[in-house]
C-alpha cells in the first residue's frame, strides 16, 4: 500500500512526506508514508507501541535520516533554518541533572536566534514553584512540562510532541492538555504522537492511524469514527432481558451476565427495550471511541 | 535474593570483564614488564655499553658476587650523560662505569633504592679493600627527591582520569540518555557542542591542577627548577591532548558498560608505561617503544624536565611537538566519527 494521504480541507502543507521509509535490516519501522500536514493544524500519530510513530516523527524532525524518500518542509527540503522554526518534545529524555529548571531554559534559549522570555515560558508550563530545583529533584509532570517548555523556546512555528504525557496521572495529564490547548490556540501547528485515544480525539484536528509501519487511516477523530464504527453499545444486565432475546436477532451478543447491544440509532433501541417492558435501570451506553476504530482496522488494541 | 544477584552479576559484561579479564590482562602486562621469575628490586646502569651488548657481562669490574645477585637489574646506557639524567630522575638507582678500577659509581643521595645498592655494592668488596676499589662520584647538582619526580606523574594521571572519564564516558552517557538527541533538534553543531566540551574540560583540568598544586606545595614545599609559566604550558597542553583522546572515546556508542572497558583499557596501561609510579627501565625494548604512543608519556617526561631539571620550552620542544600533533590528530578523528545518536 501506498496511498498518499491528503488532508481533507487540502490546506497548504507546512510540512509532509513523499514515501518516506525507514528500514533496520529484518524490521521496516515506517514503510511508504506520505502524509501532509497542514498549517495551524493540531495532527496527531495514533497506533500502538511499534506502530511506527517515534520513527515517523524522528523522520520528521531530521534526527534520523530516512532509508529512502524525503521530507519537505515549506515544499522545500529541510534547511538549516529548520532547526530554528521547530521545537520538540521527544518521548524519553534526560535532562543535564545539576542544572536548575530555569537554568536549563535559559542554556537552551541561547542556541537559538530568537526566543521567548523565560520567565513567561516559566508561568505558562506551571514551572514557577521549582524554577531554582535541579532537574533530577523535579517530578515526572513537572519535568514533562519543563520539556514542553523547552520545545516551546524558540517560538517555534511548528512543534512536535512525542507521546507528551506517557507516565503521568490523569490530573498532571490535563494540565499538560490545557498548555497544549493554549499553545494550539495561537495558531501553532502541532504534530503529536501519542497511543491514547483520548488525548488524540480532545487535542487533535487531523489524526492518522498507524500500524505495522504503515498508515492505515486518516481524518478527524469523528470522522474516523462516523467512518469506520458508526455503531453505539448499550449494555443491559442479562437478567433484566431474560425471554424476551430472541426479538432482537442480530443486535446483541453475551459476555457473561451482561447483554451487548450494538446499534446505530440509541434511541430507537431504548425505545424497542422500553416498549418490551425491558427495565433498563443498571443500563450502560457508550459510544464508539478511536480505540474501536483501531480495533476494527487491525484486529488489535491500541494498548497491545 | 542471592541467586537473582549472583544472575545479575554474571549477566553484567562491565563486571563480568572488570572482574575476570582486567586483572588477567594487568598481570601479564606486570609479568612482561617485569619479566623472569625473580622481580629484580634495584637497577643499577653501566655505561658505555653498545647496543644488544648485555650490560651485566659488560660490568666485568664490579665483584661476581654483585653481578650475580638477583635482586638487581643491569641496564646498558650509551653514555655518563645518559645514565646521570637516568640516576637523577629515579630511573636507576646507581650508575657504575664498565672496565675501570677502581670502579667508578654514581648514586643519588636522595634516592633510599640508592643507598642500599650502594651498601651492597660496598659488602660485595674484599674486605678490607672497599675503599681502594670504590671511588664515589658526586653528583652535580641538587639531587631529586623522589616525591619530586612523582608529583608531576600524579597530576598528570589525574588529568588523565579526569580528561578521558570526564569527557569520554560522560558523553557516551549524554547519548545514551538522550541528551545529545535533544541538542541535535537545536541549531548547535557538532563542531560547537565538541568545542564547548573540550574547552570547559581543559579549563576544569587547569584549575584543578592549579588548586592541587598550591595545596601539595603548601605541604611539601616542591622544588621546580624551570619557569612555572613553562610547567603550566605544558600541562596545558597535556590536557588538551588527554581531552581529545576523550572526545574519540567519545564519539561514537550508547553502551556505557563498553565506553568503561575501552577507557580502562587505555588508561591502567597509560598509567604504568607512561612511569607514573615507577620507571620501566630494564622493561624490554618493545614496551619502551610502545609507551610512546601514550600521550601521558610525553607529558611526564616535559614536565619532569622542567620541573626537575630547570628545562625551558625549548628544551622540550620534542615532547610538546608530539603532544601538539596528537592533539590535532585526535581532534580530526573525534570530529570525523562523532555522531549524536549512534
Amino acid at each position: 500500500m501506498n496511498r498518499h494521504f491528503q488532508s481533507v480541507e487540502t490546506k497548504p502543507a507546512l510540512i509532509e512526506t513523499v514515501d518516506v521509509r525507514k528500514h533496520y535490516k529484518q524490521v521496516r519501522a515506517v514503510d511508504g508514508v506520505s502524509i501532509a500536514i497542514p498549517r495551524g493544524c493540531c495532527f496527531g500519530l495514533l497506533g500502538p507501541n511499534g506502530a511506527g510513530k517515534t520513527t515517523l516523527i524522528e523522520l520528521i524532525e531530521d534526527i534520523i535520516t530516512p532509508t529512502s524518500g524525503s521530507v519537505l518542509y515549506k515544499g522545500q527540503k529541510r534547511s538549516s533554518q529548520f532547526r530554528q522554526e521547530v521545537g520538540i518534545m521527544f518521548q524519553q529524555t534526560a535532562l543535564l541533572s545539576f542544572l536548575t529548571v530555569a537554568e536549563t531554559l535559559e542554556t537552551f534559549s541561547r542556541l537559538y536566534d530568537q526566543t521567548d522570555d523565560v520567565d513567561e515560558l516559566i508561568r505558562l508550563c506551571h514551572l514557577n514553584e521549582v524554577r531554582s530545583q535541579p532537574n533530577d529533584k523535579i517530578s515526572g509532570g513537572q519535568k514533562q512540562r519543563l520539556l514542553l517548555a523547552m520545545a516551546l523556546l524558540n517560538r517555534p512555528e511548528l512543534i512536535f510532541l512525542d507521546e507528551p504525557s506517557t507516565g503521568l496521572d490523569p490530573q498532571a495529564r490535563r494540565n499538560l492538555w490545557d498548555i497544549i490547548r493554549r499553545v494550539k490556540s495561537k495558531g501553532k501547528t502541532i504534530v503529536l504522537t501519542t497511543h491514547y485515544m483520548e488525548e488524540a480525539e480532545k487535542l487533535c484536528d487531523d489524526i492518522v492511524i498507524m500500524d505495522k509501519g504503515r498508515v492505515i487511516a486518516r481524518g478527524g477523530p469523528e470522522e474516523l469514527i462516523r467512518k469506520h464504527c458508526r455503531r453505539a453499545t448499550l449494555t443491559v444486565p442479562g437478567q433484566q432481558v431474560g425471554d424476551l432475546l430472541a426479538e432482537f436477532n442480530g443486535f446483541w451478543r453475551r459476555r457473561g451476565d451482561q447483554i451487548i447491544f450494538r446499534t446505530e440509532d440509541v434511541n430507537a433501541l431504548i425505545q424497542r427495550l422500553l416498549s418490551k417492558g425491558i427495565d433498563l435501570s443498571g443500563v450502560h451506553v457508550s459510544t464508539p471511541n478511536l480505540e474501536d476504530v483501531f480495533i476494527k482496522l487491525t484486529g488489535r488494541s491500541l494498548r497491545e | 535474593m542471592f541467586r537473582a544477584r549472583n544472575r545479575e552479576f554474571f549477566r553484567d559484561r562491565e563486571a563480568f570483564g572488570w572482574n575476570f579479564l582486567f586483572p588477567f590482562l594487568i598481570i601479564l602486562g606486570f609479568a612482561v614488564i617485569f619479566k623472569g621469575d625473580y622481580k629484580a628490586q634495584f637497577k643499577v646502569g653501566v655505561f658505555p655499553v653498545a647496543s644488544g651488548v648485555d650490560a651485566r657481562q659488560a660490568a666485568a669490574n664490579l665483584p661476581v658476587s654483585f653481578s650475580n645477585f638477583k635482586a638487581i637489574t643491569f641496564v646498558g646506557l650509551e653514555g655518563r650523560r645518559q645514565g646521570l639524567e637516568k640516576l637523577k630522575h629515579h630511573k636507576i638507582d646507581l650508575l657504575v662505569e664498565a672496565g675501570v678500577n677502581p670502579v667508578c659509581y654514581w648514586v643519588s643521595d636522595a634516592s633510599p633504592s640508592g643507598a642500599i645498592v650502594e651498601k651492597l655494592l660496598q659488602g660485595a668488596m674484599s674486605p678490607g679493600s672497599a675503599n681502594d676499589r670504590l671511588t664515589k662520584v658526586d653528583i652535580q647538582g641538587v639531587p631529586i627527591r623522589y616525591i619530586d619526580w612523582l608529583f608531576p606523574g600524579v597530576l598528570g594521571m589525574n588529568m588523565m582520569f579526569s580528561a578521558l572519564y570526564g569527557v569520554g564516558w560522560v558523553v557516551v552517557r549524554y547519548r545514551k540518555n538522550g541528551v545529545l538527541k535533544r541538542l541535535k533538534a537545536t541549531p548547535l553543531t557538532a563542531f560547537e557542542y565538541l568545542g564547548a566540551q573540550l574547552l570547559s574540560r581543559i579549563f576544569l583540568l587547569m584549575f584543578t591542577l592549579t588548586i592541587i598544586w598550591l595545596g601539595c606545595d603548601l605541604i611539601l614545599d616542591f622544588s621546580v627548577y624551570g619557569s612555572l609559566i613553562d610547567l603550566f604550558g605544558i600541562f596545558l597542553l597535556g590536557s588538551a591532548c588527554m581531552t581529545a583522546l576523550g572526545l574519540v572515546v567519545a564519539s561514537r556508542g550508547t553502551s556505557e558498560e563498553f565506553a568503561n572497558g575501552v577507557l580502562n583499557f587505555i588508561c591502567w596501561p597509560m598509567m604504568f608505561l607512561s612511569e607514573v609510579w615507577f620507571s620501566i627501565e630494564g622493561a624490554p625494548a618493545w614496551l619502551k617503544a610502545a609507551a610512546q604512543i601514550f600521550p601521558l608519556t610525553h607529558l611526564l617526561r616535559a614536565a619532569r624536565k622542567i620541573m626537575n631539571e630547570g628545562a625551558g620550552l625549548v628544551d622540550v620542544l620534542p615532547e610538546a611537538t608530539i603532544l601538539a600533533g596528537m592533539t590535532v590528530a585526535f581532534l580530526a578523528i573525534g570530529a570525523a566519527l562523532f555522531s549524536w545518536n549512534k
